[in-house]
């Protein structure tokens, strides 16, 4: 069997993977990057919006506070204090710095990055290149890769004596030795051989869990690998409830429902209407967010040009609230004919305005749904986006419950708070991609012997268990009947009966998932390759179903309809999943969430504050306004 | 996959497919237009260079201008000047069709048409070309279409001439279909010069800092719209010149005769 | 609504293969990619086929469809016959592993040989002040998405496997030129890009633009420019000289 020993080994490469990788290579530590697909194609690339960072260059006013505060609003105040303040003051860095790498970001008059408006940000914050921005983030992060090989080369004589990249390669296991990490042992999917890296320490960056869900955005890799890994290492999860559904996909036609319509569309004019003609978002605007939107379109409109003197237009509230808009609108039977709702841009700025800002929306529609955007509305309903939910971890270096076990991006828990505002994801990969390489780096030279991997034996046989199986189930069935279930009983809105039919379903479909057989060989076999993916959907469906089913009120990317409104109470309690070594049982624990420090709980305004805290929580904040 | 393992020889292969293409569209027919376009255009030029009838006053055929040589009639000499001498007694054509010719034969579009319509290197996209093997522009003598940058200088100054004579029918003549037809000519020609390639490069494609250069960067604007038509104006101005050529001979022959022609 | 669709898909590995026929169920709306994923769920499940995003964005799903070079999740059913028998087959240029899935490490071996972005010393992230201007001819060539079309259609490799060492391939010749335009990159690529990049075989058939599914203009924008910019360097006598004289003069 293919054996490789590693300082750090880096599970997936998107942003976060990669930052992650260069960093660890930059602090001198032997990187593995390993992933699914070819290098450079990750999930990171369909981010459309930009980066967001507070570098003010649009509207000097911007900074971290501003930011900070917007983080934490936008995630209802569940978010983790520590990695909101993190995540706002560091992004201009992190986005500075890919320019040095050789990111051509979109310029405003003076020369500098430009930003543009997003939804729940309080200022124009987003650096972007059109509506590319992921794919020049990974495409930067790539070439750096690139760069440090070619350093390493005209060094060692060897491009991959500190940085190689495994691509199309698949994680199965992690490899401990007693508590702690030791290494992790996947197969090569193009070969179907094996192969065991040993290393102390290891970093997940595995993105999400869409491809539970019928109606996603994400791509086939999102099949929550490095949740269930975390998971079954012993790691905990937290905030699996809180699942982003962006309110813009396409549902039209069939075979790309759920594929992303930016948010840009809406920030640059883009107007919903649903099946009367009506601009409906003005009847959704909650109560907490009355006094920052316009009432009426007259304002609206004006906010796109004269932005200091006007409210914003309720299209750019934040994706949860637009989201449930879209729902029930389509629910009262108010959509259009294909089940969604009316995206236009085309009636609101002239067509050659609309190609040179969105281009790939332009090119999207034309080529996958022949709609011509510049001429017609777009259909758009909500899609499963994002999972704000991941594995627990310190804010300062992103390490896990389990001694080695980093994780960063999407993967991780704890940032987003209930619900992530677009355009933080990018920052959030970059800015906790770099710590938690750091902290890899810094755990490994902390480290007196080197573990040594156990229960390779084990994870070969379980991975080779569906090839052995004849006549078994089909694993595309099993996969069908999970997404279909995860799509009706754990959607957008929940209940407490849907939801506990939704466990019991998935009860049987792990005894079936145990079952599947793939046949062919192990040469780049993509039945097998699903079979193996299926017990990882299934662990994440079972802690987002099982959270959900708990948290008996409604925010952010958890809405329930037998619990409709935000309690303070739950606000203080976070939900950790943990499971049984064999995965066979998933436990779900609440936990009080600390208190926010009090120099930033300062930065905001005890009216707003008395939304979302308890009186208790309300009182420590009078004492800490009164001690300054 | 991974960059750099060495991988047994057996899997190194590529998909063994045995025809030459699976396309199913018409392929061959660009390339075969394109072929008896240029074909046509040879024949023409070559018909043309000994044709002695090239000035019916005030037109003179294009392929024929400016005309140098003592042999030419009075009228069509160009601003009256003949620098060769009696010495030279070969048709006057030829003492300046190589310029336009040249540029036409290293520009950067008819490079492309006839690489894939004569030398079928290749016929088309994803269609397997003949030859065992294939070494492009890296040596003689198809590295001489560097050059084409001085083919252009000197094309621009032959599509001053062009104007030139269409600019003196228009004051001789101003009536005539001819005038017009050669000013179409003109036009085209000069549509088709300056949205060159290597004009595109020299207004400030070279440049990396277009901000500090503005108006060099407008010239590369206009350049640059001209040169998304290239295609378009090489087409035009190639026949465009061919029948302004022939209609002037045909004036000239007295085949064409009605008033105002 | 669906009809039956015949499709040839060629099957095998390590190149030894064929084409298999299916008939195969197609709905409204879909696209390529679409119906290889139905045949893998219900007729051939082992049947390999990389994809990713399903949306054009990722350039994984680049296939051979009738012989055309195109990305499956971009190519509509609806742009066939009902009755037309649609063939797919694996990128030519490159190595197959299996079915449609080909190794285009080449690529990525080619991708490691251009020098990197080079900014001068002095300036520090933060510092960067570029005109919109000036970046809008790189960011083109940064929309690439990668999935190798242009690298796979280009004669100069496809018909002529003894070139690869010499020749880096369209996508990368864009990239010497989106490096080489750069506001701030100090590195010299001309030399490179002619002596071991291999612009020279270039004949500028355009076909890498015919099939860019991003519509980059590749031939126009990047690949004759870049010629352009070797001939100042190599070619032309003129600014040779004057570049000498003028570097005299300074």
């Amino acid at each position: 069997m293919e054996r490789h020993e590693y300082d750090v080994v880096v599970i997936g490469a998107g942003g976060a993977g990669l930052r992650a990788a260069i960093e660890a290579r930059q602090q001198g530590k032997r990187t593995a990057i390993v992933c699914k697909s070819l290098f450079g194609k990750a999930h990171t690339v369909m981010a459309e919006g930009g980066a967001a960072a507070a570098m003010g260059n649009v509207n000097p006013n911007d900074n971290w506070m501003v930011h900070f505060r917007d983080t934490m609003r936008g995630g209802k105040f569940l978010n983790n204090w520590r990695m909101a303040e993190l995540h706002a003051k560091e992004a201009p860095d992190r986005v500075w710095e890919l320019e040095a790498w050789g990111a051509l970001f979109d310029r405003t008059k003076d020369g500098k990055i430009s930003q543009r408006n997003f939804g729940g940000h309080e200022y124009p914050r987003l650096a972007h290149v059109g509506d590319r921005t992921g794919l020049e983030l990974i495409r930067t992060l790539q070439q750096r890769v690139v760069a440090l090989q070619q350093e390493d080369e005209k060094l060692h004589g060897d491009p991959e004596a500190y940085i190689k990249v495994f691509a199309e390669c698949t994680i199965t296991r992690l490899l401990k030795d007693g508590d702690a990490i030791a290494g992790a042992f996947g197969y090569w999917r193009e070969t179907g051989d094996f192969i065991v890296f040993e290393a102390p320490a290891v970093v997940l960056a595995t993105g999400g869990i869409g491809k539970s869900y019928v109606v996603t955005s994400n791509s086939w890799e999102y099949t929550g690998d490095g949740h269930a890994l975390a998971l079954l290492a012993g790691a905990k999860l937290i905030n699996m409830e809180f699942i982003q559904f962006h309110p813009t996909g396409m549902v039209w036609p069939p075979s790309v429902r759920g594929i992303l319509v930016t948010e840009s569309v809406r920030g640059d004019g883009g107007v919903l209407r649903n099946s009367e003609g009506r601009r409906f978002m003005f009847d959704y605007i909650p109560d907490v967010f009355k006094d920052k939107y316009a009432t009426t379109e007259e304002e609206a409109d004006r906010w796109y040009t004269d932005q200091a003197n006007n409210r914003r237009p309720p299209e750019l509230l934040p994706r949860d609230e637009v989201a449930r808009a879209i729902n029930a609108e389509v629910k009262a039977g108010r959509g259009s004919p294909q089940g969604g709702v009316y995206l236009d841009v085309s009636t609101r700025l002239p067509a050659a305005e609309i190609i040179k800002r969105l281009p790939s929306m332009h090119h999207q529609f034309k080529e996958l749904a022949d709609v011509d955007i510049t001429k017609e509305p777009m259909q758009v309903g909500p899609t499963c986006h994002y999972i704000m939910g991941g594995v627990e971890v310190d804010a300062d270096t992103g390490a896990a419950s389990v001694p080695g076990l980093f994780a960063a991006g999407e993967v991780s828990g704890g940032m987003h708070g209930s619900n992530r505002l677009g355009g933080n994801s990018l920052s959030d990969l970059l800015v906790f991609g770099r710590r938690a390489g750091a902290g890899a780096a810094a755990y490994v030279d902390s480290l007196t012997t080197r573990p040594k991997p156990t229960g390779i034996e084990e994870a070969k046989a379980e991975a080779l268990a569906p090839l052995q199986r004849t006549g078994g189930e089909n694993p595309y069935e099993v996969h069908h009947e999970l997404q279909r279930t995860m799509n009706d009983l754990v959607g957008i809105i929940r209940k407490a009966e849907e939801m506990s039919e939704a466990l019991q379903v998935i009860e049987k479909l792990k005894e079936r998932a145990k079952n599947c057989a793939s046949t062919g060989s192990r040469i780049y076999n993509p039945g097998w390759h699903l079979a193996l993916d299926l017990r990882n959907m299934l662990l994440v469906s079972e802690c987002v179903a099982k959270a959900a089913l708990m948290r008996e009120e409604s925010r952010g990317g958890h809405t329930r309809d037998d619990f409709p409104t935000m309690s303070p109470e739950w606000r203080r309690k976070l939900l950790v999943c943990s499971a049984t070594p064999d995965g066979t049982s998933i436990t779900v624990e609440e936990k009080i969430q600390p208190s926010m420090r009090s120099d930033l709980i300062r930065l905001f305004e005890r009216s707003e504050l008395e939304k979302y805290l308890t009186e208790e929580e309300l009182a420590e904040y009078d004492a800490a306004v009164k001690e300054s | 996959m991974t960059q750099t393992t060495a991988e047994s020889a057996t899997r190194k292969q590529r998909a063994q497919i045995r025809v030459r293409t699976l396309r199913t569209d018409r392929w061959w027919l660009a390339p075969a237009f394109t072929f008896a376009g240029l074909l046509l255009f040879l024949i023409y030029g070559f018909w043309a260079i000994f044709d002695k009838t090239y000035f019916a006053d005030p037109y003179i055929a294009p392929f024929t201008s400016p005309c140098l040589a003592t042999s030419c009639p009075e009228g069509a000499r160009f601003l009256g000047l003949a620098p060769f001498g009696d010495w030279y007694t070969l048709p006057p054509g030829i003492l300046i069709l190589g310029l336009p010719g040249g540029f036409r034969l290293t520009c950067y579009y008819y490079r492309k048409a006839y690489y894939r319509s004569f030398w079928l290197s290749p016929p088309a996209c994803a269609v397997a070309e003949p030859h065992g093997r294939y070494t492009g522009e890296t040596r003689l003598p198809l590295i001489l279409q560097n050059i084409h940058r001085y083919f252009f200088y000197f094309a621009v100054i032959v599509g001053l001439i062009l104007t030139y004579d269409a600019v003196l029918a228009l004051v001789h003549k101003p009536a005539g279909l001819g005038t017009w037809i050669l000013v179409v000519n003109a036009a085209l020609i000069l549509c088709y010069t300056f949205g060159c390639h290597s004009c595109r490069h020299i207004t400030a494609g070279r440049l990396n800092h277009f901000s500090k250069h503005p108006l060099r960067y407008r010239w590369w604007t206009l350049v640059s719209r001209l040169n998304a038509r290239h295609q378009q104006f090489a087409w035009a101005s190639l026949f465009s010149v061919m029948i302004a050529d022939l209609y002037v001979r045909l004036v000239a022959k007295g085949v064409i005769n009605f008033p105002f022609a | 609504m669906g009809y039956k669709a015949k499709f040839r898909v060629w099957r095998g590995e390590g190149g030894e293969g064929r084409l298999e026929d299916f008939t195969v169920e197609v709905n409204e709306g879909e696209v390529v990619l679409d119906v290889i994923h139905r045949l893998q769920a219900t007729q051939a499940p082992d049947l390999a086929v990389r994809w990713n995003c399903k949306a054009g964005k990722c350039g994984s799903c680049s296939m051979e469809i009738n012989g055309k070079p195109r990305l499956g999740c971009m190519t509509r059913m609806s742009t066939f016959d009902e009755d037309e028998t649609i063939t797919v087959t694996p990128l030519r240029t490159f190595p197959v592993i299996k079915d449609l899935v080909t190794d285009v490490s080449f690529n990525y071996r080619k991708a490691r040989e251009i020098p990197s972005f080079t900014p001068p010393a002095d300036v520090k992230p933060g510092e960067y002040r570029m005109q919109q201007v000036d970046v809008e001819r790189s960011q083109e060539f940064r929309k690439c998405i990668e999935c190798f079309l242009c690298q796979n259609v280009c004669h100069v490799i496809r018909d002529h496997e003894e070139n690869k060492p010499n020749f880096a391939g369209p996508r990368y010749l864009m990239r010497i030129a989106e490096l080489d335009m750069h506001p701030y990159d100090v590195a010299d690529r001309k030399e490179l890009a002619q002596e071991v990049h291999g612009l020279g075989y270039c004949n500028i058939t355009k076909c890498c633009t015919e099939v860019c599914p991003e519509h980059i203009k590749i031939t126009d924008n990047a690949l004759i420019p870049m010629k352009e910019r070797v001939v100042d360097k190599k070619y032309d006598p003129l600014v040779w000289l004057g570049s000498k004289i003028f570097k005299r003069q300074r």
